[in-house]
């Protein structure tokens, strides 16, 4: 089950987050596992380091996890959350320099394939040339 | 200084930042519409208002505890990128020294460890229109011996530059051009804690 890479997604929109999620899983099915994030502490736009964490543990795999961003805070709350994870976890989890909804998508069919997450993110990485 | 006095002192600057963010609110927002998006000052007060509400028990701790705690207080209720990044300055400025500076020159260390913090946080450096305007000058003065005036002249000048510069970095980036005319929000926050700092340290 936790043999494949894992996804996150996290959007400064908690509805631009869950849609996203929804298209992974409709595309993609059920074997790779996607959490989802969106909006800050409040309920509005933003993104929330504490919910990232959350995200990222609720579907960790030591294969790894890629996480999707969309625009500026959200990667560098991301980094955080990655940096706070515990020991010897940080380094299976990475940051995809891709757009969020195509990229989130791309990750997870190349993650079902039990790619690895190098593999997982070049993919991503790759869809936006 | 003795140890009841820096637990003063903390709490002070903690009420001092809240106070300034708070005052300025509106203004950062406005700034941020014109090029960023808009949440800076609503973010900030939400963050600063989370390190006042724990002001006590941060003012408890010694020094570096006490800056580690205030930075990850900011870093997990700020809501956008300027909660990892002032986040990130107070929790390496706690991380390099244990116990309150004594002197300029082990507060111009402390502040250095903080600025590398932000550089490395936010891929950035002075020059792209950010906080780190301020912060880099503002280091700078006190590496020099500066005093409060000095620090004060340099957040002042560091974020005057910021008005005519091309942004680089953050969300302003995406305008271009269009990013040129107008203060950055990061560095009129910057600017403003720094000044609320200084008032603290006046004050004693």
């Amino acid at each position: 089950m936790t043999d494949t890479v894992s996804i996150v997604i996290v959007s400064h929109s908690a509805e631009v987050a869950k849609g996203a999620a929804d298209m992974v899983r409709q595309m993609v099915g059920e074997e790779v596992r996607v959490a989802f994030c969106g909006g800050n502490s409040e309920g509005g736009l933003g993104t929330d380091v504490a919910a990232i964490l959350e995200a990222i543990q609720a579907v960790y795999s030591s294969k790894g996890v890629a996480v999707l961003v969309d625009l500026g805070g959200a990667e560098t709350n991301s980094e955080m959350a990655i940096e706070m994870l515990p020991e010897g976890e940080s380094e299976n989890v990475r940051i995809c320099n891709a757009p969020i909804v195509e990229g989130a998508v791309m990750a997870a069919t190349e993650a079902a394939g039990g790619s690895s997450l190098t593999a997982v993110c070049a993919t991503a990485e790759d869809f936006q040339s | 200084m003795t140890a009841a006095q820096v637990t003063l002192s903390l709490q002070r600057l903690i009420e001092a930042a809240q106070a300034t963010v708070a005052a300025h609110a509106e203004e950062l927002t406005a700034l941020d519409q014109a090029i960023g998006d808009g949440d800076h000052g609503h973010n900030m007060v939400r963050g600063f208002t989370a390190m006042q509400a724990a002001a006590a028990e941060i003012a408890a701790q010694p020094f570096g505890k006490a800056l580690h705690k205030a930075g990850m207080t900011l870093v997990m209720k700020v809501g956008g990128a300027s909660g990892p990044l002032y986040g990130s300055l107070l929790m390496a400025m706690g991380k390099a020294r244990e116990d309150a500076p004594t002197d300029s020159a082990a507060l111009a260390a402390v502040v250095q460890a903080g600025v590398e913090a932000v550089k490395a946080r936010g891929k950035s450096d002075a020059g792209a229109k950010t906080m780190l305007d301020v912060l880099v000058p503002v280091q700078a003065a006190l590496a020099e011996g500066g005093g409060i005036a000095a620090v004060r002249s340099a957040a002042d000048a560091g974020l005057a530059a910021t008005k005519p510069m091309l942004a680089t970095k953050g969300r302003a980036s995406f305008l271009g051009e269009r990013s040129i005319g107008h203060l950055d929000p990061g560095a009129r926050s910057c600017a403003l804690l720094v000044h609320a700092v200084c008032d603290v340290l006046e004050e004693e």
